[in-house]
Formats: C-alpha cells, structure tokens, sequence
C-alpha cells in the first residue's frame, strides 16, 4: 500500500507493507535518527512526532500515519541546537544512540508544558531510558536550557 | 483502516487471524500471525463525555488523554489519571489506548483495576453494554469494544500500586471507591491474575469493619510470579487497602 | 594545584562528535548497510541442553531470496573463543560458529541469509531441528557435582593451565595466598564468615550487537561492526574462519555503548562466515531479547568471606571464596574471578594474611562475560557488605573502619600483585563523602532510630572500592601523531570509543602537549587497515594505557617538529620558542602551517611519530561511595533518597565526561542494588530478557546523584591520570545494602533487594525476636 504523509514538513508517497511499524519506513525514507532500542515499547529511543504528539514509531502502525505530519530529529536540528549544546557542555550525550529520541521528547515536552518543575520534568520523560549518564546530566541540560529561555524571555 | 465499525466488525470475523488494532503496543510482541490489523483510529472513539449519570471513555482514547483530560481528572478522585501514569512513559501512553488495555484484560493492567472498583461497564458493539465484571470473568469475545461507561456514583476513590521501578508493571494493585450511601467497592489486580473485586472486604467496608477488611483482602487467590510471591502480595494487599483508606479519609 | 596549570586537559571539553551522534547522523554500523546485504538471522535452540541430531533444511532453502541456509555441518570446525582479550590467554576455545550442541535456550543451531528479512523469517520457521534433548545443568552451585557434562567435545582447547576438569564442568580453579590465613583466622578475636550471591546482570547498552560485512577492493573480509575490541575482533574471527589475518579487515564506526558486553564478539562472525562463504554482503543485527538472552551478562557469583579481625576494627585475615558462573561458555570467566579478590583484599591492608580460592563452573545458562566492574563488582559487595558487618558488630563507625584499613602510598599491596602503591587520596574520598551525604548527622548506630514516617525509617551507608588502569604488563596500545599540510594534527588510535568520549580525551592530551586548541587534533574511528594496533577499549585503560602512548607520541613529534623548524630557520633548537602556533628565535618564525605545508614538500621527512605503552603497572583508582535510603517496613519498599560518590582517578582529564562517566557508575550499580532481577524458568530459559522484564532504573528510580572528585597524581599515568570507567559501579551495592540494614536492622545478602526480599527479612527478624 501506498502511505501518502508529511515528513519533517515535505510531502512523501512511500509504498509500504500493511503491517509496517513508523520506525521502519522513517528509516527507509532516510531519518537515521530514528532507531530501535527495545523491541518492547519501553525505552523511549525512536521517539518521533505525530501530529505534534511524541509517540514511539516503533510501535506505531505505519498506515495509521496516512495524511498526518510526522517529525524526526532531522527536522528539528535547529530547535535543538541549544538544547544540544547544553547537553554536549555537560557531556551528556555519552554513546549518544538515545540522544535524538530523547531530545525529541524534550522538546515535546517544552511545547506541552512552557515551564515544567523537576518533578513534571521527570515524570514527563520517565520513558526516556538511558543506561550511560544515569540522568542528571541531562537535567543539568535542560535546567540550564529553561534558564536561558527564562532570561531570553526577560529581554 | 476501518472506515465503520460495521466495516471494521465485519473483518474481524472474516478471519480468526484478524485483530483489532488499538493502540497497537503490544502487536509486535505476539507470536500468533496476524493476517488483517484493523485500525479503529478515525472512527471518533478518542472522546471522553459526560452524560447525566455516567462518563463515557470511548475504546480509542489514549492513556494519556486519560491522563490529562479536565473530566478524567476531576472525576473519581482522580484515581483514572494515576492509575495510568506509571505506565512506561509519555509516548506510550500516547499510543496505547483504554479498550487495548480493557479488551486484553491483562493482568497487570492498572485502569482495568482502577475501573473495576468504580463499577464501569464495557460496551461492545455486537454484544452491547455489560459489567467490567462481567465481562472480566467471560470467554475470549471476537467483538469490538467502542466505550467505557463509568457510573458517576462513586464520592471517594482511590488507586494503590506497589512496583520494583517507577514504570514497571505492578506488582499488586488495588482500586477502592466508596458511593453516595456509603457503599464500598474494592478490586485487586496484579495477582498477579485478572483484578477481581472482594466483596467481603466491601461488606465489611460498608459496616465500618476496617480490621476485617483488611484481613478479608488477603484471603483472595494470590500467585508467583517473576514480580513476587503469592505470600507477598497477600501480606501487601492488606497494606495497600490500608493506604487506600488512608487517603480517603483525607 | 592551580587551576591554569594545564590548557587542554583538566577542563570539561565536549566530546569532539557530540553534534553529529545527538543530531541523529548516520554514524552508527545500523546506518551504512549497503544496499545488497543479505539479511542474517538465526535459528535458536529451545532447549537449554541439546544434541543436535540433524537440521532440515531443504525447505527453507526454497523460499525466494534464500541464499544460503547453514548448520554446524556447514560451517568451519575451528574452536575460538568470543573473549577479546591478549593473546595467548585464559580464555579456553570452547565455542564454535554454529555447534552440534546447543548449550542454553537461545544458543545459534542454524543461520539463514536471505535477501530480505522476509524471505529469512519466513525460511526460519520453515526449519525443522531433530534434537537429543539431554538433561541440563542449571544451578552453579551444584554444577561440579551433577552428571551432565556441559562441554563433552573432544577438541575443547585450554590455552593454558587455568585447572580446568570439563568432566565435571569446571572451567578453572584458583587459588593465592599470602603470608598463614589459618593461624592468623583463629587468632582474631572477632571472625565473621558470610556468604553473598550478586546476579548476571545485563550490561543493557542501548545498541544491540551488530555486524556488516563485506569483501573489500582487495577482496579482504571487512567487518563493520559496534565492538570494544576492535583487533582481537581481527584476530578471532580469521581462528574461526580458518583464513590469515591478513585477509581479514575490521572497522569501528560510533558505537552506542557497550559497558563490557562488546568486549566479546556478538554478531561479528555470522555476519562474517555469510560472506566468506558467499562472497555477499550480509548484516547480522540481534534483537533486544538475542543480545539479553543470547550473548553475554554479568558473572553470576556466590562468594563466601572470612574475615579475622582485631577489636579496634583492624582487619588480620581475609579469606575470598568465590564460586563463578560461567554459563555455556567461558568468555572472560577465568579472568573475571580473579578481580573478585585482587581488587577487594588491597582495600584491607592490614590484612597480611589473606587467602584466595575461586572456582569457575559451567552451566547451561546464558553466558556470562565482561561488564563493567568484571569480577570486582561482586567482590566489592562480600567484601565491603562484611565490612560493614564488622562495624556493626564492634559498634565502630563503618567510615573509621575504613580508615583504619586502607592501603598507604609507598606500600606494596601483597594481593595487588605486590604493586606498590604510588598515588590515593582516598581517606580525603571518605572525609568530602562524609561531608556531603551529613554523614555525622546521619549515622546512627542502631537501626530504627532515625523514623522518617509512619513505618518508615532512614539509614545511611557507605563502601569503599578500587579498580586498576589497564591489566599490568599485557596489553600493548600505539597511536600515530602526525603534522598534517593544513597545519592540523590527525592523531590515529585503535581505541575503541564506545561513547565514553576517549577519542575526545586522547586529543586533549595532544593538545595539551602541542599547545594547541582540542580541535585542532583530528581523531576518526578505527580501522585495522590504518590505525595502530591497541587491544580495545576494556580494563579501564585508555585514559591510562593509551593516554600514554598519546603524550609519548605528542612529545616525540614535538620534539620533530623543533628539529624542522630549527634547521629551517637556522635557529639552534635550544633557542626555539614554541606557543602553539609558531616556532620563533633569533627574530625569525615558522608557523606550524608552514611547518605541515613543507613536511610534505620540500622535507626528507614527513612530520609524524608512533608510540607504543604497556604498563608494567595497573595503577588502581579509588572511589568512596555514600547512600541514604527509606524503608517501608510495612511493604519493604526501600527509597533511595541520595548517592554520593567521591572519586580518586588522579587527574581528572576531561571534567564533565568524568562526572558524567561516574554518574552513570552510580546509576548501573543502582540498578544492580534494587532494581535489576533475573529470572529464569524451570526449563532454563532466561524470562529478563528484555526492557519489559529486566528493569533499568528509570529517571524516577534514581536521586540526584552527587560527584566530587578528590585529585592524587599519578606518577606514571599522563598528566597524573589514572582510570574511571568501572571504579565507580562498585559501591552502590554494599553502600545501599548498609544503609538499609542502618535503617531497619536486617541485611540483605543476596541482589537485588527488593521489596519482597526486606519484607522477608523483617518478619524473618520479628521472628526471632518473638522467639527470644
């Protein structure tokens, strides 16, 4: 079947099988960000956007995409720059093979919620699993991020 | 893509292969082929409604609607919302949707525990409406689930689990709410079989019994598994309701 | 030491491929598949001891776009070992690339390569497998004395005497002493003897194994793969080709994460063997369930101390037992438990009569292999776990226990391999960790003192640990340094980066010695084909063992670079001023642009050095670890509210890679301490075998865990470094453990503890008070 979407804001057509997960097609279609870390839906690692929406495409049926805008890392490098930068300053980014799937679901979250506390924080990208950094790096990143948005927001 | 639920049911029963596609989580998991996925996602059932007497959840809509819509939350004490949020993370909530979690009726599912204990019914679209409990305790349906219907009866309510890790599956959970005249109804999941409701515990409940009730809760059937023992989870059943009671009274 | 003393090392440098890995590059082996690989998959064994009598496969062959379909008839017969380690070594030859027996549920029977993972899938089940199914051995503890014989083949090579007896499944047995356990045991007023089991944890890295392959323009077989071990890949698969080295070739790209568990190969050689055999491109990828159940875990151990003691909480005697589970294979097994007692009986310094006897077994269970801490991880909980005993039988703050027994600089560790001890500021580790966790405030000697609710009460606990820096007078690691046109530098390693950011670390230390910014070195991934020859990344090493080759490398090609200038300026070279960017003297300069442009030019010789370290050494790094926790004594639910971790690594190269490395230590020990369960079924199977059921600590599981570094200097190490990267997974365990037992009185023995476990230990202690 033919599956017609909106990838990182460019129309495609790609012929898919019906039983396809997103994953799999977003890889075919050249988004290497996005990868498998578990086979189960636990950890958070092919974290892409559908229709703005973090999901996790490795179990999200492909036809189900049909006419929705889906976004990957490659679509939204420049949103992350910043968010990258605090992460590469704390040396968060480790084996970085969780990285984009993470970030995307930073950035989900600063959509959904403008200024999160530690705790929504936390509990917003519990499915986020990273077995190198042990986490608080990565909070540093983002506190630090939230910071500057804070005082960009000042000016 | 189903484009009705006649056209979706209809495939259904063309295969004993065919499934219904919910959230979709747990379709790479099964070993069984599946030769038809119906997907149900553009049918309208991701509305949740209050009607007069009751809030009707419709089988699409994601756990984490069920997390964050305004009705889910005020309704119930809120237990619906916390019954879901310890569920893997975000994005899978954001996927997997209640009638994939009450249709498989797994027995580590936290919201089938959670509306057990408000006494929801389950409405299919061949069979109609029947009790959660009901339906529980039936054989495999080939049907399709399209809503859940929660009585608004219930005053107080509220939602215990004990876990190894924060996302894990539960260990145990237990469910309580209490209704305008005082009425009790607690379920217990995780057993680690299907949640089951302990009406000895309720009638104690009902008397003002606590020390009862709390020992009625541990002669349901408890079982090992790799999460825990049958003893454990018969020790902690009682301290779970314990907790339960607990916040009620706050 | 003054802040400014160094320019390029010392400082929190971002990693030199932070943007490309967390922007989503293509960088990965899973990224750069050619087109044409056929797809690898294998056929697994259901049962966890089996014969196989015959493989049909005539059906399979059928489907469209199978190429080949091969069973153990098919393949190479050569034993070899998945170990990467020096060669010759420890490691027996007891695997081969698909066996006549399968050993565990999950071991390779058959292999496909298809086309399309279609095709593969669909020719899969089309196998049909005629087994002898034979009665299993699944419990370590018993396997010496049960009937089956694990490995029964008769071309099983030891590569030395390791005291092996196969008939009854033992792998190797040990055993070193120093000065009379025995007499000085019985003289102790205080003994203790304890008995500890820790878990085969899974490393969880979060790239699963992975391997392409190809014949490249000089018809060599390339391996692209996510490997630690990198040359030893090489060296492996041409013994289990049967073909020279020579024509083997293997690649690193980025790798996400390995932790020990791609120190041994996974996929490298079913990729490989398809296209030795085929000519064919093929990429081999395991699941998630393939990598947990069916390449390598932690060394399950049961490990038995004995421990003699003076009543001021001086530590006499020491005796180490341990009992090792290899599984099906002996990857790493018979090196693994020498760490349990070599890395646990130094930190008892007093202790001049010690014993070490271990026993390494096979069983019919996943194998186990490297992660992070190999051996000392387990060690470091008995031990330290019955230290803490100690304290709390001779009513002794742990932490005063401690600095009684530590080692001293200028000492030699007699069960350190008679090292002597040249750097360790581990008594400050213990004072800042003290500091940072209030730990005065805290400790209160008698459990259920400190109610933090209703049932709730809140303890501390601590550990101490050590590790080393590379593996003493073995391993050999070499990197090129060379001056390039452009007036850059390109540094050539064969270490592994796995996202431990060494590539980053190596550089700076070039940098530092050619005065120049970070990223004026240029570092790029391995190929055996280019870069110089190093063991891998594992032990601990590379900041220690390659490092040294760096700054060897960097001051030799320094040193080049002096001779250039001052015969092109014709300035003596003791007049030579060098800032980084010029040489200068006498009112003449070269810059080093002009310097790289004329080395290729107009020089006799092209501007670059080679060097080579081994370490007659392992320098060991130390680490003081802290933890708070609450328990619920009516459930057993143990909170852990704070992780602290003070770490001597000498001087810290790089600063935000080291919090970062020790961070996420603390977390997997975390992990290791409550969370990580493994269970397997009556039939043997492993039933953790994925993130569904092997629980990693999630962001929610973990507090904030709080580093501080305590810098020694290391006199042998590069710039006074020492290692990091598994020192700091060891004391969560024993720590947590105390902390619980400080807060509720029992102790928990056995990993991880979990709900269940306190709550058992509880009622099984109001028990006995009961009965008292």
């Amino acid at each position: 079947m033919t599956l017609t979407f909106t990838l990182n804001g460019r129309k495609m057509s790609q012929e898919i099988s019906p039983d396809e997960s997103l994953l799999s097609v977003l890889r075919r279609c050249g988004c290497y960000s996005v990868r498998s870390g578990c086979d189960t839906s636990n950890c958070g690692i092919c974290t892409v956007w559908v229709d703005g929406h973090a999901i996790l495409s490795c179990s999200y049926p492909a036809p189900r995409a049909e006419g929705r805008s889906v976004t990957t890392m490659e679509g939204v490098r420049d949103e992350a720059q910043d968010l990258m930068t605090f992460l590469a300053e704390e040396g968060a980014d480790q084996c970085g093979f969780c990285s984009p799937g993470f970030i995307m679901s930073v950035l989900a979250m600063l959509r959904e919620l403008k200024d999160p506390t530690v705790d929504e924080m936390e509990q917003y990208l519990s499915g986020n699993l990273c077995r190198c950094t042990g986490y608080n790096s990565q909070h540093r990143a983002i506190v630090k991020l939230l910071e500057k948005r804070r005082d960009e927001h000042h000016v | 893509m189903a484009g009705s639920l006649q056209e979706a049911y209809e495939l259904l029963l063309k295969s004993r292969q065919s499934r219904i596609l919910a959230g979709g989580m747990w379709l790479r998991l099964g070993s069984t082929p599946i030769s038809h996925a119906i997907d149900l996602s553009r049918l309208g059932l991701d509305t949740i409604q209050k009607t007069e007497d009751c809030l009707e959840i419709g089988a699409m809509v994601t756990l984490r609607q069920l997390e964050c819509d305004v009705l889910t939350r005020e309704a119930f004490s809120g237990i619906l919302p916390t019954s879901v949020q310890s569920i893997v993370g975000t994005q899978f909530r954001s996927t997997a949707t209640l009638g994939g979690s009450v249709y498989a009726r797994f027995g580590f599912s936290d919201p089938v525990c959670a509306l057990l204990s408000l006494r929801a019914r389950v409405v299919f679209y061949k069979a109609g409406e029947m009790d959660l409990e009901t339906y529980l305790a039936s054989p495999p349906v080939r049907d399709i689930l399209t809503c859940v219907r929660i009585p608004l009866s219930s005053q107080a309510a509220s939602y215990q689990s004990l876990r190894h890790t924060r996302t894990d599956f539960p260990v145990l959970n237990l469910s309580l709410s209490r209704d305008e005249q005082g009425l009790h109804t607690l379920s217990v999941g995780a057993r680690p079989m299907k949640a089951m409701r302990c009406r000895e515990a309720e009638s104690c409940l009902d008397c003002g019994d606590t020390e009862g009730a709390l020992q009625a809760v541990r002669q349901l059937p408890y079982g090992t598994n790799m999460r825990a023992g049958a003893e454990y989870r018969q020790e902690i059943a009682s301290v779970l309701l314990e907790r339960a009671l607990e916040e009620m009274k706050a | 030491m003054s802040e400014n003393r160094f320019r390029a090392v010392n400082r929190a440098v971002p990693k030199t491929d932070a943007f490309s890995i967390m922007g989503g590059a293509p960088v990965y082996t899973g990224d750069m598949v050619p087109r044409d690989a056929l797809t690898v998959l294998l056929l697994r064994s259901p049962h966890a001891f089996a014969r196989v009598k015959k493989v049909h496969k005539d059906k399979a062959m059928l489907v469209s776009g199978v190429v080949c379909v091969l069973d153990h008839t098919d393949v190479p017969s050569h034993r070899y070992s998945n170990a990467g380690a020096s060669y010759p070594g420890n490691n027996p030859f007891d695997r081969r690339i698909l066996d006549e027996y399968a050993r565990y549920v999950g071991d390779p029977v058959a292999l496909v390569a298809a086309e399309t993972e279609e095709a593969a899938r669909k020719a899969l089940k089309l196998i049909r497998v005629e087994y002898e199914v034979l009665q299993p051995v699944l419990d370590y503890e018993t396997a010496d004395t049960d009937p089956s014989v694990v490995h029964p083949e008769d071309n099983f090579v030891f590569q030395c005497d390791i005291g092996g007896d196969l008939e009854h499944n033992v792998l190797s047995t040990i055993q070193s002493d120093g000065g009379d356990f025995d007499a000085a045991y019985a003289a102790c007023p205080i003994q203790l003897d304890e008995t500890y089991h820790t878990m085969a944890n899974q490393q969880a890295m979060m790239e699963t194994f992975r391997t392409y392959s190809y014949l490249d323009q000089a018809g060599r077989l390339t391996l692209v793969s996510s490997t630690q071990i990198t040359f030893h890949a090489r060296r492996l698969v041409s013994q289990a080709l049967g073909i020279p080295q020579a024509k083997v070739r293997v690649i690193k790209p980025r790798v996400g994460g390995g932790f020990g568990a791609k120190q041994s190969m996974g996929t490298e050689l079913f990729a490989a063997v398809v296209t030795h055999l085929t000519g064919r491109p093929a990429y081999c990828c395991f699941t998630r369930q393939e990598t947990c159940q069916c390449t390598n875990t932690r060394h399950a151990f049961r490990i038995r101390v004995r421990m003699g003691a003076d009543l001021d909480g001086t530590v006499r005697a020491l005796w180490v037992d341990s009992l090792e589970n290899a599984g099906a294979y002996g990857e790493h097994a018979a090196n693994v438990i020498g760490l349990s007692a070599h890395k646990t009986i130094p930190l008892c310094a007093k202790a001049e009569d010690w014993r070490f006897t271990g026993k390494v077994v096979y069983t019919n269970t996943t194998p186990g292999g490297a992660y992070r801490g190999f051996g000392a991880t387990q060690g470091c909980f008995a031990v330290e776990s019955t230290l803490n005993k100690l304290a709390v039988k001779l009513h002794l703050d742990p932490t005063l226990i401690r600095l009684k027994n530590i080692p001293e600089v200028g000492k030699p560790m007699s069960a350190y391999y008679g090292e002597v001890l040249q750097s360790c500021s581990l008594d400050r580790c213990i004072a800042t960790g003290k500091k940072m966790i209030s730990w005065d405030e805290k400790y209160a000697p008698a459990p259920f003192s400190k109610p933090s609710g209703p049932h709730r009460y809140r303890g501390v606990g601590m550990a101490v640990s050590m590790q080393g820096s590379g593996i003493t007078a073995t391993d050999n690691c070499s990197v090129t340094l060379r001056l390039d046109d452009g007036g850059f530098y390109t540094l050539l390693i064969g270490a592994s980066d796995i996202g431990t950011g060494c590539d980053t670390i190596l550089a700076q230390m070039a940098a530092e010695i050619l005065q120049c910014d970070t990223e004026k070195i240029t570092v790029s991934g391995v190929d055996t084909s280019y870069s110089p020859y190093d063991k891998g990344s594992y032990a601990s090493s590379t900041t220690y063992i390659t490092g040294n080759a760096t700054t060897k490398a960097a001051k030799e090609l320094l040193g080049k670079m002096y001779d250039a200038a001052a015969e092109t300026l014709k300035v003596p070279r003791e007049e030579l001023f060098f800032d980084g960017e010029s040489f200068s003297g006498r009112g003449a300069r070269l810059t080093v642009f002009e310097l790289g442009r004329d080395s290729v030019n107009r020089f006799q010789t092209w501007l670059s050095a080679t060097a080579s370290f081994s370490s007659p050494t392992s320098p060991p790094p130390f680490v003081a670890g802290f933890a708070e926790v609450e328990v619920d004594t009516q459930t057993g639910e143990v909170k852990l509210l704070d992780l602290v971790g003070v770490v001597d690594c000498g001087t810290v190269i790089n600063k935000a890679l080291a919090h970062v490395q020790a961070e996420g230590g603390f977390a997997q020990g975390a992990g290791m301490a409550l969370y990580e369960q493994v269970h397997l079924t009556e039939e043997g199977k492993l039933s953790t075998n994925s993130f569904m059921q092997y629980k990693l600590p999630s962001r929610l599981d973990l507090p904030p865990i709080r580093i501080a570094f305590e810098e020694s200097y290391e006199p042998t190490g590069p710039f006074g470094a020492k290692s990091i990267g598994e020192v700091v997974i060891n004391t969560p365990s024993p720590a947590i453990m105390a902390a619980i037992q400080n807060a509720v009185g029992v102790t928990i023995q056995t990993l991880p503890a979990t709900a269940e476990k306190v709550f058992m230990a509880l009622r099984a202690a109001e028990g006995q008070k009961e009965i008292r």
